[in-house]
């Protein structure tokens, strides 16, 4: 975007994740976790409640899958059991190896395997499309809040905050929800398939396979706690070391200048090394679990074998059952880590989830009053009756401010930088609204307006020239959308500047760039006007550039500002002394209050604050 | 990713340690099936007995084993086993003592050569002892084959034989039992190892329980080697990963600290700071995962390509479809997905584009009541991107199950083939049972090489952005034998003939620049944004370094003394305000620890700074955040002039510092400056001509050229540039007030 503002709100730096929402070397999650797990979860639920039939498919495709995998190593045990059984038979004088019969076998193995992955597919498919679009929706219900919500909201927060919820956080919800759906399902399946399968053969032998889950769950739990302390140790000096590149990078000369290079050095050193400790403990402590886990998978199989052995002694099972018991106990370890893997990755989505639907939870600004005021043939008159106003309701700044606007009149607005000139624009725009007092559009109350008729009273050229990412053309017909190209042409010209855009590469088809630099602040400033005499509206509000452009487009500004504010009634925030001078009413404003309100020749006489301050000017230094 | 290879060289030791980690646990993880199958297929069902040489067999049954066995076979056993006479010298075996003559192994026991001869010998003591059902087929046609007299069991037969006939009637048997499978005769001779335990007295039960244990053991010994050795990788991988990162986080940042402006220009600030966090995050997240999971995919690929060729050669055809299966798996999805990978990308770039302009230009949007238009823009944007997500995730759904498929597939081709093989007695049960074992193994070792390389690019990219911050040279050095000022001409600023241009760039910035500026004196520069002003400043510190002339700071070329000195001579003020974070102190005496408290007061005072400091809670310990945040712009500005003044330095250089402040601190910064520093050099660039006009001299700058140099008074007269500036600001009496 074009401004300065932006570029600096959003650098605020967030670590890039990997692709598959986690960076692979973190497989303990982020150490991001929910507030309200229960309640975020509820309402994520909810919202997929719209995909009822969808959801309810992917679940039985995903059993289906599971249950076809588990019974896919039974079925290729009877094929090798007949391999055998025919060898057997071969050597005794029989038929030898019965290939009709291993082929059926076989080919209702390629069966259940197509099928199962089949049903796996699909599953996925479904998956992705019901995620996709519920990622869908939110995204959208994000870009109509943008459009509902209070100004007031947007001054506490950083536009990059904004930013990560409508990608970074949709995109770990989109991402660790289609995951962790699809796993728990199958491992969960796969859990009580196999667990049904091993009672099926012997309690006993199951009851030890399931001794060995405490003893995991344990495991897990030791090593999680001790490598969640580090990974949250690394997270902070990342930040910490990320925070002094971005500082001293940012302020690189200064550093050279002060010369202060050695101790940055310094500094920055301690940092890296205490990231360099925790980064390795986390790292090693969370690849601790599977070599763990193969070990207490491998004890628990010895113990099965060793039972199953006694048990095979007394005949009280028999040696094929043996086989596969213990196949199952080898199915049976894998699903039960992955579930630790995805409850961790259920509080990343509900971490993400719980942000997007506190932001969608936001409280509104009421769009529509119940009997609105037309807009239609009003004449720009504008009244402030004892105006009473603060950001915060303990902090009053506009303490009782009075005054008559006729229509067509030039209302300047000067003081000091920090004075909240800007304030009196917010007011009459109704991004906020006063706390006592009224303000009022040819006699109406602008809180008896819909917001949008209201706003569509106004026209604004700000000092941050927002223009957007396409052609001239565009963005000049943004004041009025249903502009013709003649008018927008006419526009351009009454804002000299069409002989620009005329000599331009493309011409009015000319794109802007993303950043909206390749024209210069000066043009973007008469595109601004532009669009704001495109908009045609019956009152004007101005922010008079500080910078100085170069001489010849600052003339032409001044001619275009001129024209634009011919026949409506204007507030300008000047900085321009020949503005301030020819203005109907200047309006003195200091620490966020009016101090002062009157003419020029009046206020110099008065020789209160606006005196002072149009004399600093001009007085020798020294 | 090769580039940045050789800043692990410290680490070499331990990466070597790694690979022969590596390399056991390979070891460990390719036998382990074996262990395992080990305990079932010998343990459990062949009742701890592990094949056809048992450990103790009574002479009797041993001497009718002889009789089973060709001559030179016969030989060799007899090499292997000792007989005792008097069984109650040994000690026990397998928990019994025994009171009849027995064989037992000898001392330099060969099992691979005894084991079969014995096999084949028991298996046909037991087909012409007992006659089982099931081989009662195999005994009648090989009595029939050998024509013995009606009524004679082969073993009596045999036995009555003179050797030379019992020989010649043994090669006959042979000649047929040698295309009997091996896992037949290996059960029969169990089962008569077994036997012959159980004459003996030993417990077998007991036996079967201790091998089970024994193995069982055996197997939880090779599991905890290799668990030890994971341990010990995964330790070495996270230490070398993470120094690794630290290492490249130090020497990049060193480096940008020696950059130059043009350095730093030609990367931008907002890049290096993602190739000195993100990119090395990168770097370091996959150099864990290259020494973990990529160097072991080969060793173990190699190792069971090596099994599988041990065991049996027969159906190595399979691993080569096993892998090109998977690779056109692999290739045709990505080739599908790529491109899209790719747009996506874009897509989430325009979605990002999209709504940052909604959220910078919202007072506008609502000002002109387009937010329809926006919210279908941003709908635009969306369905693009979820269009491609969608089309890219089912892509991606569709790949685990093809991939579980084929491998499946593979192993039903593995037993299908097996089973022809075994049928024609060129493959056994247990062969076939490996192979499938090793040939996963095999293919995750390849699937694992083939998902590491979809991620190679990405960190590949995240490699070379490193690697070319760390080969830039700056652009900017001392002199090797760095020249001393010349105190004559203290604080005396000179440009002579100047000229500037980026190195890339077409055009100068500023073009023959000639002046000097004095001490005591007050030099401005005022002209248009982009006439060069801010460049000609920067070009004193030695930011930037000059393209023609040369500039002298206290008489010398600022090319021939040390950056150090010349910057220590510099009070600069940059443009924006930038703090650091720490406290006001720490700000203000951030050129030089040892500033004195007065002098930092004395500094905050000049620079207006005093006033709202003292309000402030804790003064000078008051918190800064990280670029100044938490205090205003004018406070920030106000600090960053404090800053300068704090070092007493001979010259000052305001490059437009004081447009952030409104014209009272202005003014009275200035006056302030005046009186308290008069003696030094002061340069000052500004926007407005009320901030200059009092300078003892200014220069008019119009598209990096001088326009003009001369006061206030003179310049109104004799400059047009410098009128139209002044006019565009003021009216024509105020300028001439």
């Amino acid at each position: 975007m074009s401004t300065q503002k932006n570029t600096s709100s959003n650098r605020s730096f967030r670590p890039r994740r990997g692709p598959g929402g986690h960076g692979p070397g973190a497989p303990m999650g982020t150490g991001e976790k929910a507030k309200n797990f229960k309640g975020t979860m509820k309402a994520l639920l909810s919202q997929l409640g719209a995909y009822k039939i969808a959801v309810f498919l992917v679940i039985l495709f995903a059993i289906g899958s599971a249950a076809f995998s588990i019974i896919g190593p039974k079925v290729l045990g009877n094929a090798t059991t007949e391999i055998f059984n025919g060898l057997m038979g071969k050597l005794s004088g029989g038929a030898g190896i019965d290939f009709a019969k291993i082929g059926t076998i076989l080919l209702t193995l390629i069966g259940l395997y197509v099928l199962s992955s089949l049903l796996s597919f699909l599953q996925g498919y479904i998956m992705s499309g019901v995620t996709q679009r519920l990622c869908f929706k939110l995204r959208k219900n994000i870009s109509e809040k943008l459009n509902r919500l209070p100004m007031k909201y947007f001054d506490t927060r950083t536009n990059g905050e904004i930013l990560s919820r409508t990608t970074n956080d949709i995109d770990t919800l989109g991402q660790s929800m289609n995951q962790s759906m699809t796993q728990m399902i199958t491992s969960i399946t796969t859990i009580i398939g196999v667990l049904i399968m091993m009672l099926s053969i012997s309690p006993l032998m199951t009851l030890i396979a399931i001794v060995m889950l405490p003893i995991s769950a344990f495991l897990v739990s030791i090593i999680v706690k001790h490598s969640q302390k580090y990974f949250q140790a690394q997270q902070e000096y990342l930040g910490h070391v990320n925070g002094q590149v971005e500082e001293v990078y940012a302020g690189q000369n200064i550093v050279k200048a002060f010369n202060n290079e050695e101790n940055v050095i310094e500094n920055f050193d301690t940092y890296n090394n205490i990231l360099y400790k925790s980064a390795w403990k986390s790292q090693f402590l969370s690849g601790l679990m599977m070599p763990l886990m193969t070990f207490v998978g491998n004890l628990g199989y010895v113990a099965v074998a060793i039972l199953g052995g006694a048990l095979a002694i007394n005949g009280t099972i028999t040696v094929g059952n043996i086989q596969s018991f213990i196949q199952y106990v080898r199915n049976f370890t894998q699903p039960v880590q992955q579930v630790a893997q995805i409850a961790n990755m259920l509080q990343s989505t509900a971490a993400a989830a719980e942000r997007v639907f506190e932001f969608l939870n936001e409280e509104e600004e009421e769009q529509t009053v119940a009997n609105p005021v037309s807009p239609e043939g009003l004449n720009g008159s504008v009244e402030f009756d004892h105006v009473r106003f603060g950001y915060n309701p303990d902090k009053i700044i506009i303490k009782d401010f009075s005054a008559k606007v006729r229509p067509g009149q030039k209302i300047a607005i000067v003081g000091p930088t920090g004075a909240g000139k800007t304030t009196m624009v917010k007011l009459l725009m109704r991004f906020y609204d006063v706390n006592s007092g009224a303000i009022r559009v040819d006699g109406h109350d602008i809180r008896d307006f819909n917001r949008e008729d209201l706003r569509s009273m106004f026209g604004m050229v700000l000092q941050d020239t927002w223009l957007f990412h396409g052609s001239l053309m565009e963005n000049i017909r943004y004041g009025n959308l249903n502009a013709t190209d003649e008018e927008v042409i006419a526009a351009a010209k009454a804002a000299h500047i069409h002989h620009f855009i005329k000599t331009q590469p493309g011409g009015y088809s000319m794109e802007l760039n993303e950043e909206a630099n390749n024209v210069s602040q000066g043009q973007k400033q008469l595109l601004t006007i532009a669009r704001a005499i495109l908009a045609d509206p019956k009152i004007l509000i101005l922010d008079e550039a500080t910078s100085s452009v170069d001489t010849r487009t600052e003339v032409l500004i001044q001619k275009a500002m001129d024209a634009l504010m011919e026949g409506r009634t204007s507030f300008i925030i000047a900085h321009r002394l020949s503005t301030i001078r020819d203005a109907d009413l200047i309006l003195v404003m200091k620490d966020g209050d009016i101090v002062e309100q009157g003419s020029h020749k009046d206020l110099l006489a008065k020789n209160g604050f606006y005196a002072s301050l149009y004399n600093s000017q001009f007085e020798q230094a020294g | 990713m090769l580039k940045l290879a050789k800043y692990l060289k410290k680490s070499l030791g331990a990466i070597l340690a790694i690979f022969v980690l590596l390399v056991v646990q390979a070891f460990c993880d390719l036998s382990l099936p074996s262990y395992t199958s080990d305990i079932v297929n010998v343990g459990i069902q062949q009742g701890g007995v592990q094949d056809a040489a048992p450990d103790v067999i009574s002479k009797a049954s041993m001497d009718s084993l002889f009789l089973f066995m060709r001559e030179e076979d016969a030989k060799t056993v007899q090499q292997n086993y000792v007989l005792h006479e008097n069984p109650q010298e040994l000690g026990e075996i397998h928990g019994a003592a025994f009171q009849i003559p027995v064989y037992i192994p000898a001392q330099n026991f060969d099992r691979e050569a005894v084991e079969p001869i014995l096999g084949k010998a028991m298996l046909l003591s037991s087909l012409f002892g007992e006659g089982s059902a099931e081989t009662a087929a195999l005994q009648e046609q090989m009595t029939g084959a050998l024509q013995l007299p009606e009524g004679m069991n082969p073993s009596q037969a045999l036995a009555m034989m003179d050797d030379s006939a019992r020989q010649a009637m043994l090669e006959t048997i042979y000649e047929n039992l040698d295309a009997a499978p091996e896992s037949l005769i290996t059960q029969s001779a169990v089962v008569y190892v077994k036997n012959e335990y159980a004459s003996l007295g030993i417990d077998t039960n007991a036996m079967q329980t201790q091998y089970i244990l024994l193995s069982g053991a055996k197997m939880l010994g090779v599991t905890l080697l290799s668990m030890a050795s994971t341990i010990v990788t995964c330790l070495l991988a996270a230490r070398v990963a993470a120094s690794f990162g630290r290492d490249l986080r130090g020497r990049v940042f060193r480096k940008v600290l020696s950059f130059s402006n043009t350095e730093m220009d030609r990367f931008s600030t907002a890049s290096l700071i993602t190739r000195s966090t993100n990119d090395i995050q990168q770097i370091q997240l996959l150099m864990v995962m290259l020494l973990r999971i990529l160097l072991y995919a080969p060793i173990i690929g190699i190792g069971g390509i090596f099994k599988v060729f041990r065991t049996n050669s027969s159906m190595a055809w399979i691993i080569a479809v096993a892998f090109a299966a998977i690779l056109t798996i692999v290739l045709v999805l990505f080739g599908v997905a790529m491109p899209r990978f790719k747009k996506m990308q874009k897509l989430i770039d325009k979605l990002n584009l999209v709504t940052r302009e909604i959220l910078t230009g919202l007072p506008v949007i609502r000002a002109f009541g387009t937010h329809k238009h926006e919210e279908e823009r941003f709908d635009d944007a969306n369905t693009a991107l979820t269009k491609t997500n969608l089309f890219v995730n089912r892509t991606m759904a569709l790949m685990m199950p093809v991939m579980m498929l084929v491998m499946n597939l593979i192993s039903v081709l593995i037993v299908w083939n097996g089973a022809h093989g075994i049928d024609a007695g060129t493959m056994q049960v247990g062969d076939m049972m490996a192979f499938i074992q090793y040939t996963m193994q095999i293919i995750m070792a390849f699937l694992m090489i083939t998902m590491f390389s979809i991620m190679l690019p990405r960190a590949s990219v995240s490699a070379h952005r490193i690697h070319e911050v760390l080969e830039t040279q700056p652009s900017i050095h001392d002199p090797q034998q760095p020249a001393a000022f010349d105190e004559s001409k203290k604080g005396v600023v000179e440009f002579r003939h100047v000229s500037f241009r980026y190195p890339d760039g077409e055009e100068n910035i500023l073009t023959d620049i000639d002046f000097t500026a004095l001490p005591g004196q007050t030099t401005a520069i005022i002209g248009s944004t982009g006439s060069g002003k801010s460049t000609l400043v920067n070009l004193i510190p030695r930011f930037f370094d000059v393209t023609e002339g040369e500039i002298l700071v206290d008489g010398r070329d600022i090319r021939s003394v040390s950056q150090r000195e010349l910057r220590d001579r510099i009070g600069y003020v940059p443009q924006k305000g930038v703090l650091f974070s720490g406290t006001i102190e720490t700000n203000l005496k951030y050129g030089d620890k040892d500033i004195s408290d007065a002098d930092m007061e004395r500094a905050a005072d000049i620079a207006q700074a005093a006033g709202f400091i003292s309000e402030k809670e804790d003064g000078y310990q008051s918190e800064i955040s990280q670029g100044g945040t938490n205090v205003s712009g004018g406070q920030r500005q106000r600090l960053s002039i404090a800053r300068a003044i704090a070092g007493n330095p001979e010259i000052y250089i305001f490059d437009d510092s004081f447009s952030a402040l409104d014209y009272q601190t202005d003014r009275a910064l200035r006056a302030a400056l005046k009186e308290k520093t008069g003696g030094s050099t002061v340069i000052i660039v500004a926007q407005r001509i009320s901030t200059i006009s009092h300078a003892d001299q200014i220069i008019v700058l119009d598209e990096g050229k001088v326009a003009g140099i001369g006061t206030h008074q003179e310049l109104l007269k004799t400059c047009e540039v410098y009128r139209q500036i002044g006019l565009s600001q003021m009216s024509e009496e105020e300028l001439g007030a």
